[in-house]
């Protein structure tokens, strides 16, 4: 079946059978490798990628149900080659990773959630990583990575959507100015 | 590839869902796909068709009219639990959602799919049997409805027939001001499927008494149950009368032991969550204000 996608801003097709996921589709067909293959059946959170800027796990999706969405997967949030997303970078400096299996699901799902706040509580950013299972880090470090992150986005005075969005936070807490 | 292999179609319109499935017992349907997909990977289903119907307009969105909410079938969980009409008029479903999978699952899960896939722990069906929801049903001879306590008959087990396809839940909306909600599940993790759940509303007047009560467990049996605490119109839902009202109806009630837990374990909690949540419901009734607006 061919199938039209539009991946980290790129538009591609394929002829991909119906029954591939998202997930095998982005790796095999587009070999963007960095979208990891875990459990393969929705419960580790390692092939998490955005769908619209919402995380979603892409072992659970088709490639067939995926035209006219924007997928952005860990490739996309790189600056530039070479580079690292402040996220990225954060979870780097506060050894958020150890095997780095999960980091690519964890950095997109932190990645959703500082697009909504950058003043996420702790329990925000907890329910937020709560798809995503580490087996390395104990989460502490991970945490704090989101934290580290989301302060550094606070000083970075760059304009960032704060809607609520499909996803957006229950309080809706309003994205303050660097203190 | 983990699944066997399948036709996939996204028709355009409802009525050509309808005649797909009326026309093929194999074909199943596919909206977000977060329990469906995970049974096709484990070739525990194996359908000749897949139809996709999570992008058609007329299964879309929440309104409000005639004193009832209807959620449509494809709304997102993610987007239901956000919405200010379902947190205004339907709290019980606003509260729960937060507790149905992972913010990745409610990103596609779909409200429609909860109700179709009839889970005995999950959430959203406790809630539709709990207010005595209506599932709205597309059907080959046109729309058609069905009580919810009438529509879940057991474990992932729904009276729905061959050509027929959920298309909405309606949700009844109480007229009172004063309304308040509780809900307490336990589970071996936040998330995983509840052994026990309990869902509570009620509606108070000016003096604190019970207009109203649902009360509904999940997870206990074979399929979500509403219990009859109607002993409680009237009280100021005392600890005394909750408890009395909980323990003769929730005290014989018929449960799963597997597992997880024993089915006294479940009758046990089963009691004291409703008790819980009871109480949360009426304390949240009781912080609204006398005459505003909920």
């Amino acid at each position: 079946m061919k199938v039209d996608l539009r991946i980290n801003g790129a538009n591609h097709s394929a002829d991909i059978e119906p029954r591939k996921t998202l997930l095998d589709a982005l790796r095999e067909n587009f070999l963007l490798n960095g979208t990891h293959a875990g459990c393969e059946h929705g419960v580790c959170g390692a092939c998490t990628v955005l769908v619209d800027g919402e995380p979603v796990r892409s072992c659970l999706m088709f490639a067939v149900q995926a035209d006219g969405y924007e997928i952005t997967t860990i490739e996309g949030l790189a600056p530039a080659p070479g580079e690292l997303s402040v996220i990225q970078d954060a979870f780097c400096e506060t050894h958020g990773l150890q095997c780095g299996y999960c980091t690519p699901g964890m950095i997109l799902s932190a990645h959703a959630l500082l697009q909504h706040t950058v003043t996420p509580t702790r329990d925000d950013i907890v329910e937020a990583i709560s798809g995503n299972i580490c087996r390395c880090t104990g989460y502490g470090q991970i945490i704090e990575a989101v934290e580290f992150a989301a302060a550094r986005l606070r000083i970075a005075n760059t304009p960032r959507p704060h809607h609520g969005g499909p996803h957006g936070r229950a309080e809706g807490k309003p994205i303050v100015e660097a203190k | 590839m983990k699944p066997a292999p399948f036709d996939y179609v996204r028709p355009d319109t409802l009525a050509e869902v309808c005649a797909l499935l009326a026309g093929d017992e194999d074909a199943r349907v596919i909206a977000g796909g977060q329990t469906l997909v995970p049974m096709l990977a484990m070739r525990l289903a194996r359908p000749a068709k897949l139809i996709d119907i999570l992008r058609l307009p007329e299964l879309a969105g929440i309104r409000e009219e005639a004193g009832r909410v209807i959620v449509g079938a494809t709304t997102r969980q993610a987007k239901a639990e956000r919405d200010p009409v379902i947190g205004a008029s339907v709290p019980m479903l606003a509260r729960v959602l937060p507790w149905v999978g992972h913010p990745p699952t409610r990103n596609r899960g779909t409200v429609g799919g909860s109700i179709a896939n009839a889970d005995p722990s999950a959430e959203i069906p406790l809630v539709a049997v709990t207010l005595g929801a209506d599932i709205l049903l597309a059907t080959t001879d046109g729309p058609t409805s069905m009580p919810a306590d009438d529509f879940f008959i057991g474990p992932m087990l729904t009276t729905i027939g061959q050509g027929e396809c959920v298309s909405a839940i309606r949700f009844p909306v109480w007229p009172h001001q004063r309304i308040g909600v509780g809900f307490f599940e336990i589970s071996a993790r936040r998330s995983d499927f509840a052994f026990v759940a309990a869902a509570a509303q009620v509606a108070l007047d000016d003096a604190g008494r019970c207009l109203e009560v649902a009360l509904g467990v999940g997870g206990v049996g074979d399929r979500p149950l509403r219990l009859d605490v109607s002993s409680l119109v009237g009280t100021e839902l005392d600890a005394t009368s909750v408890a009395a009202a909980v323990n003769a109806a929730a005290g014989e009630l018929d449960a799963t032991s597997d597992l997880h837990a024993s089915a006294a374990y479940r009758r046990r909690v089963a009691s004291v969550l409703c008790i819980r949540a009871l109480e949360q419901a009426r304390v949240d009734a009781s912080a609204k204000s006398r005459k505003g607006a909920r």
